[in-house]
């Protein structure tokens, strides 16, 4: 059963029509996030379930009460900012108990709870610091801190790792994780990174211009892109699309199923590129060497592709090479986008 | 480029000249309160002479300096503590809540200071004596604060749009209803901008004298109409006014003195974030 549910959402900003129909069930104890690129409503859909915007058009229950036209403090959602938006007045100490003082709860309650959340993280050192007092990764965490203390019913993360530093950004990520684990908490997390989402999220919804176009477990986007937009958004280098008569003995591969003006998807690892006999000739354009493994740009008749290898190569730039291409990794589009199903992959 | 030393000579001495030449009327007047009439008109003008405090004495006597310096403090107070009552909740409002026009509302606040006070004049003092409020302290407070709302939305509202909108949201998240995230998070990041809008409004009401010459005499007067006062047809007594000004213009000087910092910590408050 439906623990947080999406009905039918719309949401207009004047003329611009931001959301445009979003439905979404989302279980007790799951981590779900949202990507897409920016501007595609993610951030927006965030702000609706937390209430810091009105909703124009459908509904929102939590845990069985409709809370579409709540105020945000009484939906019982905690939210973590990009921004960190802590008090800046206030210590450590008192930005993790605002939201317990304010609901008036017994001191000694809120020394205990605010006693743990401080361990959990590591903050037990800065508790009479003021937020200036921190660096960055110490401020995310008492932001991290204040939402746990309140123990909600689900937790809303707002793109909350962008402003740390790369090496940061990795570990703050995995503490994440492991918090999750530990607390089992819902939580939907807002990210346009998709080494978070793949690594973070029970289920990964894709959104793009206001409405979501698939929604699965981050390797069945991988695997199963339900279009060519998540096809081309999930993976890093994106997928590989070559339009139907672009490479014919790519598209022959396809056993008829590829529609003429269809496309043809294929992962970078699921291109082959050796010196040898066998497959289309091409040449290698550029090489990115980057240790555990090896991206090559190819062109082929013209179309631009990459592959992807864990061998190093000792090919070169302008070389003449073979590309093949692994069929059991094709990925067919219609000419509208839709992923056709593989007969392998249907289930 | 080294700086060249016959520019930072010139400079500085320009920077002297400029500076004495602004004090020297504060100077004088200090200078002369504390001189005789005789030697307050003397030439050559007298530098050192033995002071004398008859002058202050002079004008408790005649003027009863007390009377106007408590309605001087009342007026400026009193003034200052409404409109802040007033403006706060409304540039808060304009700085959070934002709508299409509420740059306009600013620009109509700020274009009403750019109307001479003098064109006003008829309207409001009609006003104030069909309400029977002519030389009245509330009529005084009531123009007083009026005259500074403006002001005081506006530094207001350019302290408050320094507050990231993320730390309310933040709050409203945690629980709390309008008053609670004003009272804990507004106004304790905004309490230097509304030190320094406060302060800068005593400081213009208590030297507001346009409209305390017109609308008050002798019961609801300030300092401003007591200084005016010894200007008469009788003469000038320059060592009388002189101790007048002095006497009107102490208080503010020594509480600006003392209150500088918190001034100057005000006005800066946002760029220290």
């Amino acid at each position: 059963m439906a623990y947080l549910q999406l009905k039918n959402i719309h949401k207009r900003f004047d003329d611009v029509h931001v959301i445009r129909g979003v439905d979404l069930d989302i279980r007790q104890g799951e981590f779900i996030v949202f990507v897409g690129p920016s501007g595609c409503g993610k951030s927006t859909l965030l702000r609706l379930i937390a209430g810091l915007e009105h909703i124009t058009s459908g509904g929102l229950t939590l845990d069985g009460r409709d809370i579409t036209h709540m105020p945000s403090g009484q939906r019982d959602l905690a939210m973590v900012f990009q921004s960190y938006a802590l008090y800046p007045h206030m210590s450590v100490y008192d930005n993790m108990s605002f939201a317990l003082k304010l609901a008036k709860v017994p001191k000694d309650q809120i020394r205990r709870k605010v006693a743990h959340a401080a361990e959990q993280l590591k903050l037990t050192p800065y508790l009479q610091r003021t937020p200036r007092e921190l660096s960055g990764g110490q401020r995310q965490r008492v932001a991290i801190g204040r939402a746990i203390v309140r123990a909600p019913k689900v937790f809303l993360f707002d793109e909350p790792l962008s402003n740390l530093d790369a090496a940061l950004r990795g570990n703050t990520r995995v503490e994440i994780h492991k918090l999750h684990v530990e607390l089992g908490a819902t939580s939907i997390y807002v990210t346009h990174d998709q080494v978070e989402a793949m690594t973070l999220a029970d289920r990964v919804v894709v959104f793009k211009d206001g409405v979501i176009e698939q929604v699965g477990t981050p390797l069945e986007l991988y695997d199963r892109p339900a279009n060519r937009f998540v096809a081309q958004f999930i993976g890093m280098p994106s997928m590989n699309l070559v339009a139907a008569d672009a490479i014919p003995a790519f598209s022959a591969r396809s056993d008829g199923r590829l529609p003429v003006n269809g496309f043809l998807g294929v992962r970078p690892e699921g291109l082959h590129v050796h010196a040898a006999e066998g497959g289309e000739p091409g040449r290698v354009e550029l090489i990115e060497a980057l240790g555990a493994d090896t991206l090559i740009h190819v062109e082929v008749g013209g179309v631009p592709l990459i592959a992807r290898q864990n061998e190093r190569t000792p090919l070169r730039v302008g070389d003449a090479v073979r590309v093949e291409l692994d069929p059991t990794q094709l990925h067919l589009f219609d000419a509208q986008g839709q992923a056709i199903a593989h007969p392998e992959t249907v289930s | 480029m080294p700086p060249n030393p016959w520019f930072t000579t010139l400079r500085t001495l320009g920077a002297w000249a400029a500076a004495l030449l602004l004090f020297f009327p504060l100077g004088w007047l200090f200078l002369t309160a504390f001189k005789t009439e005789l030697q307050a008109i003397a030439v050559p003008p007298l530098f050192v002479f033995e002071p004398t405090l008859e002058n202050f004495g002079e004008v408790q006597r005649r003027s009863d300096y007390l009377l106007y310096a408590r309605n001087s403090l009342i007026t400026s107070v009193a003034s200052t503590v409404i409109g802040l009552l007033i403006a706060a909740p409304a540039a808060y409002s304009m700085a959070f809540f934002r709508t299409k026009r509420t740059r306009d509302i600013l620009m109509w606040m700020l274009s009403t200071k750019m109307m001479p006070a003098v064109g006003a004049l008829l309207p409001i003092y009609v006003l104030a004596q069909t309400a029977g409020l002519l030389d009245s302290l509330s009529a005084l407070t009531l123009v007083f604060t009026l005259s500074n709302l403006p002001i005081m939305v506006w530094m207001l509202y350019s302290s408050y749009k320094d507050i990231p909108n993320e730390i309310l949201e933040a709050a409203r998240m945690d629980g709390a209803n309008l008053w609670a995230e004003f009272r804990h998070v507004v106004l304790p990041l905004s309490v230097g901008g509304l030190a320094s809008t406060g302060l800068l409004c005593l400081v213009l009401a208590w030297n507001e004298s346009f409209w305390a010459l017109n609308l008050t005499s002798a019961k609801a007067g300030t300092l401003a109409t007591l200084i005016a006062s010894y200007s008469s047809p009788e003469g000038l007594f320059w060592a009388k006014l002189s101790a007048a000004s002095l006497m009107a213009i102490a208080p503010i000087v020594v509480f600006g003195w003392f209150s500088q910092k918190q001034l100057v910590q005000g006005l800066t408050f946002g760029a220290v974030k």
